[in-house]
Order: structure tokens, then sequence, then C-alpha cells
């Protein structure tokens, strides 16, 4: 989990062009949106598209998007528990 | 306050017909252009409708006497341009300061498709210059020299706006006394790219949508193309029909929020919207009929409905989106929906806003589900908002 | 009509060649880099803080950047309000070369970040964005700088109170060729205070021949 958390907090920083920002000032449970990391809308498009290349999860219905995508951590979640189910 | 413009012809092709009198009929029996996708080579076919011009690229280059090489955006044009300027029938066309505005978004882009398909797959089988069509602004020439026109001849691209940009902005032109007659609106193609596009935005709906709707799920994309001849007061004063409309306001506001999405509060809209109607001089009460911009997307409907609430309450004129009709046409839709705010006035109709089940329960308003024929139709406000926080409005009134 | 002279250029700044020039005096030359390392590096000197510059495309950075150099100093903001300030460009590429690398990635996965900027209006978005600007705005597209239109339409919307000042100009880019252009244009002669007329359009447009 926190390695996986890690890779994350990299991948969301290229796949984001988060220039200014490194991993380690991600916190796991900082909110990305908003008042966190000030991600908007199009950037909750941009981690589907992570989400699907990396770990080849596809989350069709856009509105899970807030619940997964709330901190690094429920990502990580999200990510375990759908590695187990196509296991 | 200036010198009054008016609306001497209309041209209209989209999926709902080929001409004006098609556009009308189906206007009229509330038959929807939106369905399955036949033209578009897409992987999405089963899954996303659109609503295409029912002619192939064969048969529309030929209705609109250009060889068939060149983009469909194109071909739109032509044909609703060369229908708009037939229809104002204004004698010694030629002798006259003419100028042809258009707008579109998506270029030649569906020309480039098909270079680009060999050239993904081996890059030395195509070259940059071989997407000759591409750029927007060749599109627009294209249809100038089969239309005639050269004193001013110039394109806009403000996304969905785009057309509406292009009206108002042939409008001025006359009242400055720099030209006597414009041909002003915009064409866009359906495209792979701008499926793909929306798409990955997750705006589309896959079923037919909803405008307005508390469970609208996205947009559908359409094609088409929608002009205006606009004349200056004293060439109308010599034209042996009387026109149509005048153009009464127009306003262009930008919503300075995000790349794509509106303003919570819609401060574009509502700037464009009060702006459009100071320019006209007319209150709020006035407007017989709001044609919306209305895409269906969770986020332009309610921004939109919020403005709207704040400029009307609690007085709301009937209202309605045509674009569950159409599909939405983008840089054409401006046009287009000039188009059908000008037949509202000219038959005395307000258009119902197909499919709608449950009014949006945050909105204090419900919008015209039921056609009405033979209504009192004076003044009508026409949105269109586009990505880049572009936010038009046009107000076309009795003449 | 009324006469053109009403308004005034009160700033320009050109970007091309990767050279920065500010109201007619060059502020920044990197030969060495590659268009994005160049406007990276003008972005580093402008010394502020904007993390949504990072995702922004090649045309939007350029023309975002030009937009702060011509700010730079003026102003505006506290002088006027920002629904009376507009943003009026054109270019002769559209938004071409975000087209091509939007459509590289639909052979993996489409991107919607970069979708987003397959418009070329999205750059006018991205300056109201950052300075607030609620005026008109436009974006035309066609094959060469039309310094007549530019002049016709920006005066136009001064000289009858649509917007009390605007920036104009040209924001082009392909591959490897680019040049922008714009102007800082307003009622009230400060600054350079060039009178807003072709002949001065032209002039600044030509400066740096890129």
């Amino acid at each position: 989990m926190v390695k996986l958390m890690s890779d994350l907090k990299s991948q969301i920083i290229a796949q984001l062009n988060l220039q200014d920002v490194k991993p380690e000032e991600i916190g796991d449970d900082q909110p990305l949106f908003v008042d966190g990391l000030g991600l908007d809308s199009i950037d909750a498009l941009e981690l589907i598209v992570l989400l699907q290349q990396e770990y080849k999860i596809k989350l069709s219905n856009a509105e899970d998007g807030p619940k997964v995508f709330k901190t690094v951590r429920t990502m990580a979640e999200y990510i375990k528990a759908h590695q187990a189910q196509n296991a | 306050m200036n010198e009054p413009v008016f609306v001497a012809g209309i041209g209209a092709i989209s999926a709902i017909g080929n001409n004006i009198a098609e556009n009308l009929n189906a206007l009229l029996s509330e038959t929807t252009g939106i369905g399955k996708m036949t033209g578009l080579d897409s992987v999405h076919r089963d899954q996303l409708p659109v609503a295409e011009v029912k002619m192939d690229h064969q048969a529309l280059a030929s209705l609109a006497g250009l060889p068939e090489g060149i983009s469909r955006t194109a071909l739109l044009s032509a044909v609703a341009a060369r229908e708009a300027l037939g229809s104002a029938a204004i004698p010694g066309f030629g002798k006259l300061r003419s100028g042809f505005i258009s707008a579109n978004s998506v270029g030649g882009m569906d020309r480039t498709e098909k270079f680009f398909i060999p050239f993904m797959e081996n890059n030395q089988r195509g070259r940059l210059r071989d997407v000759v069509h591409h750029e927007c602004g060749t599109v627009t020439e294209l249809v100038a020299d089969k239309l005639g026109i050269k004193d001013q001849v110039t394109t806009i691209s403000t996304a969905c706006s785009s057309s509406a940009n292009a009206i108002f902005f042939g409008a001025r032109l006359i009242r400055n006394g720099l030209l006597d007659v414009v041909v002003a609106g915009g064409a866009d193609s359906l495209t792979k790219f701008t499926l793909n596009g929306f798409n990955t935005l997750m705006i589309l709906d896959s079923a037919l949508c909803k405008p307005f709707d508390e469970n609208r799920k996205g947009l559908n994309l359409g094609e088409g193309a929608g002009y205006v001849v606009l004349v200056s007061e004293k060439l109308a004063a010599t034209l042996d029909q009387k026109p149509i409309c005048r153009l009464s306001g127009y306003c262009n506001a930008n919503d300075a929020y995000h790349q794509t999405a509106s303003s919570p509060d819609g401060t574009g809209s509502f700037l464009a919207m009060s702006g459009a109607l100071q320019k006209s001089g007319l209150n709020p009460a006035d407007i017989s009929y709001i044609n919306l911009h209305g895409t269906g997307t969770q986020n332009n409907d309610i921004a939109e409905g919020t403005a709207i609430k704040r400029l009307f309450d609690p007085h709301y004129p009937p209202m309605s989106s045509t674009k569950a009709y159409t599909g939405h046409t983008l840089g054409g839709c401006g046009g287009l929906e000039a188009v059908y705010s000008i037949l509202a006035i000219r038959e005395g109709l307000i258009y119902p806003n197909l499919r709608l089940e449950t009014p949006m329960k945050d909105l204090p308003f419900r919008v015209q589900t039921r056609l009405q024929r033979h209504a009192a139709v004076e003044h009508v406000l026409s949105n269109s908002f586009g990505f880049g926080g572009n936010c038009t409005s046009l107000i076309f009134s009795k003449a | 009509m009324t006469p053109a002279t009403e308004s005034y250029i009160t700033a320009t700044t050109v970007i091309c060649r990767n050279k920065v020039i500010q109201n007619g005096r060059e502020i920044l030359n990197l030969p060495e880099e590659d268009l994005p390392g160049f406007l990276l590096a003008v972005y580093r000197n402008l010394e502020v803080q904007y993390p949504k510059f990072h995702k922004m495309d090649l045309l939007s950075k350029m023309g975002w950047l030009a937009a702060e150099c011509l700010l730079d100093g003026s102003s505006l903001n506290q002088r006027v309000s920002p629904q009376r300030i507009g943003v009026v460009l054109s270019n002769a590429n559209s938004s071409l070369d975000t087209d091509l690398k939007y459509f590289e990635t639909t052979r993996v996965m489409a991107s919607p970040a970069l979708f987003v900027y397959t418009l070329p209006n999205i750059v006018t978005g991205e300056i109201c964005i950052r300075h607030g600007f609620k005026g008109e705005n436009a974006f035309f597209v066609q094959e060469e700088f039309d310094a007549d239109l530019m002049q016709q339409y920006m005066s136009q919307l001064i000289n009858n109170n649509i917007l009390q000042a605007g920036i104009c100009g040209w924001v082009d880019l392909l591959g490897q060729q680019y040049k922008t252009v714009l102007f800082l244009v307003e009622k009230e002669a400060r600054g350079l205070a060039q009178p807003f007329n072709t002949a001065n359009i032209i002039k600044n447009f030509t400066t740096e021949n890129g």
C-alpha cells in the first residue's frame, strides 16, 4: 500500500503536469481537488486515463470520480480492490 | 440606438432537413434528427447517437455544386449560405459592398482524418502540407468564392459561440457603413476527432439528449450550418420583399472561469444576455421566447438556467433548446439557432423542448414542452455559449 | 465613422525567434532552447506562481506569457473594470499544433486535457481567467495578419464604449514556427501612447521579422 501510494503520487504529477509539486509534498490523505491540490474536472478525467493506462482499471461512470479520487489513499484502495477482483 | 440591421434571407441545413422548408417541417412535426450513426465511420457507431445531415458526401457535394474532394464543413456551409443569399433575392448583388463572415470550429478535420490513417502507420506517407483544407479559414474562402463575395471575408473560431459572433460582427460592419450586405453564420461537420474528444470529456449521452431535464446525461453531437443575410436599412428599403426581422441586440462576454466548464452562477451567460437586452433597449419582460444554448450537459444547463433566473425572475418567457432536434452542431449552432429564432418570429412559433420528463429541481421555471402555433413572437433571445468562456446572446425583433 | 485615433497602443509584446520584446525593448533572448524550453524559461523569468501554466498547450502558454509581459506594470486591473476589458486575437494555424498532438494520443488513449486545447480561442479564455477579463472576445483565423481588421474591430469596441481597454493581436504556432504580437489598446494615451492606427500596428508587428 505504501509503495502503491508513492507510485501514484509520481504518476499523478506526471499525468497532470504538476511541475512545481514534488511527490513528498502530497499527503496520503490530502484532498486532491479544490482546496487541496487544486485539481479540476479535466484533471479528474486525466486520472481516469491514468487508472486505465497504468492499472488497466476502467472507471466508466464519471460520477464515481469524486469518491475514488478524493485522496491518494482512496485511489490506492480502489486500485487494490479492483486488482483483487481481477486476479 | 444605431441604425437598424435587417435580416433579408435565411438558409439552413441540419439533421432535420437540407433546407429551410424541411427544417421548419421537422420543427412543426416534432421530429428529431438524432439517431444511430450511419455516415461517420467510428467505433462508437452503436453506442453514441448523433445528428447527421441525411446525405452522403457525394450527394452533398453535388447539392453544394462543389468538388467531392473538399471538406464536408465547406459543403454544409455552401449549401446553407447559398440558400440564404438566394432567399434574400437582392438585385444587383455583385455591385454592392458585400461580406462573408463565417464560423467553424473543426475546419477540414474530416479530410485531415482521412489523410491521417495512412500517415499514422508510416509518417513517410503523408506530409503536413497535404492537409490543405484543415484550416478553418480555408473553408470560408472556398464558400466565399462560390458565392462571389470578395469585399470582406473572414473566419471566426470561438468554439460553440462562433457563428453567433459571426452574425453580430456582420451587423457591425453594416452599422458602421463598411458594407451593404453580409452573409453571416457558420457550419461544422461531424468528425471522429470531435466525437472522441467529447467522449473523453464524458459529456456525451448514450441515449437521445434531454436538455434542461433533471436527469440529463450529456449532449449528442450534430452537424449542420445556418446563415442569415444582413442588410442595411437603406438597402432593405429598395428590396421588393419586406425584411423578415431585424437584429436588435447582441453581446459577447467572457465567463473567465475555466477552459471548458461554465461558472456555477453563469456569469458569462448573464453578462451576454443582459448586455444584449441593454443594446436592444428592451426589458426582460419584452422577450417572447428564448432559444436556449441548452446542450444537455449537467454543467451548461444549470449555469445557463441560473443566469436566466437572475435576469428574468419572476416572469419567465417561454423557452426551449432546439438541440433536442439537431444535436449540438458546435461552430454551426449559433447560426442554425439564429435561423430558428427568426422562423419563430416569421411563423409565430414557440418550439417544444423535446423529451423533457422531469424539470430541473434547482430551477424555479419550466421549459416549453409543447409546440405553440400562432404565438405573438415579437422579440427572441438566442443564446450560444462556448468553450474558452465565450458567451454570446443575440436578439431578433419583428421588423 | 469615428476617427481611428481615439484610442492608443499603450504597450506591446512580441514573442518570436526565442526572444521576448516588451515595448520595443528586448528583455529575453534564449537562442539555445527549443520552444517548450524557451516558454518555460520565460515563465520562470516572470517569477509568478501559476501552476495551471504547466497544463496549457504551447499556443496558450505563448499567448498567456505574452499577456503577462504586456500587462506588466500597466495596473490595468486597478484602473478599468474587468467587464470593460476584452481580448481579440487571430492566427493562421488555429489550434493545429495541438490537434496533431491530440491525434497522437488517440493511438493509445485520447487525452481529455489535450482535447480541451484543440480550439484556438482557449488562449483568449486562459488570458481572461488569469486577469478576470469579462469583456468581448473574438478569435479570427486567416492566412495572414490583418492589421486593418484588428484596427477596425478594436476601435469599434472602444469608440462605442463597449470596452475601455483590450488586448489584440496575433498568436500563431505550428511545429517550430511561431510568432506572437500583442497590443494593449486603451482610450487614454498612456505608456507607449502610439495612436492605434494600421500603420502603427504594422510597424510593431514587423519589428522583429520572425
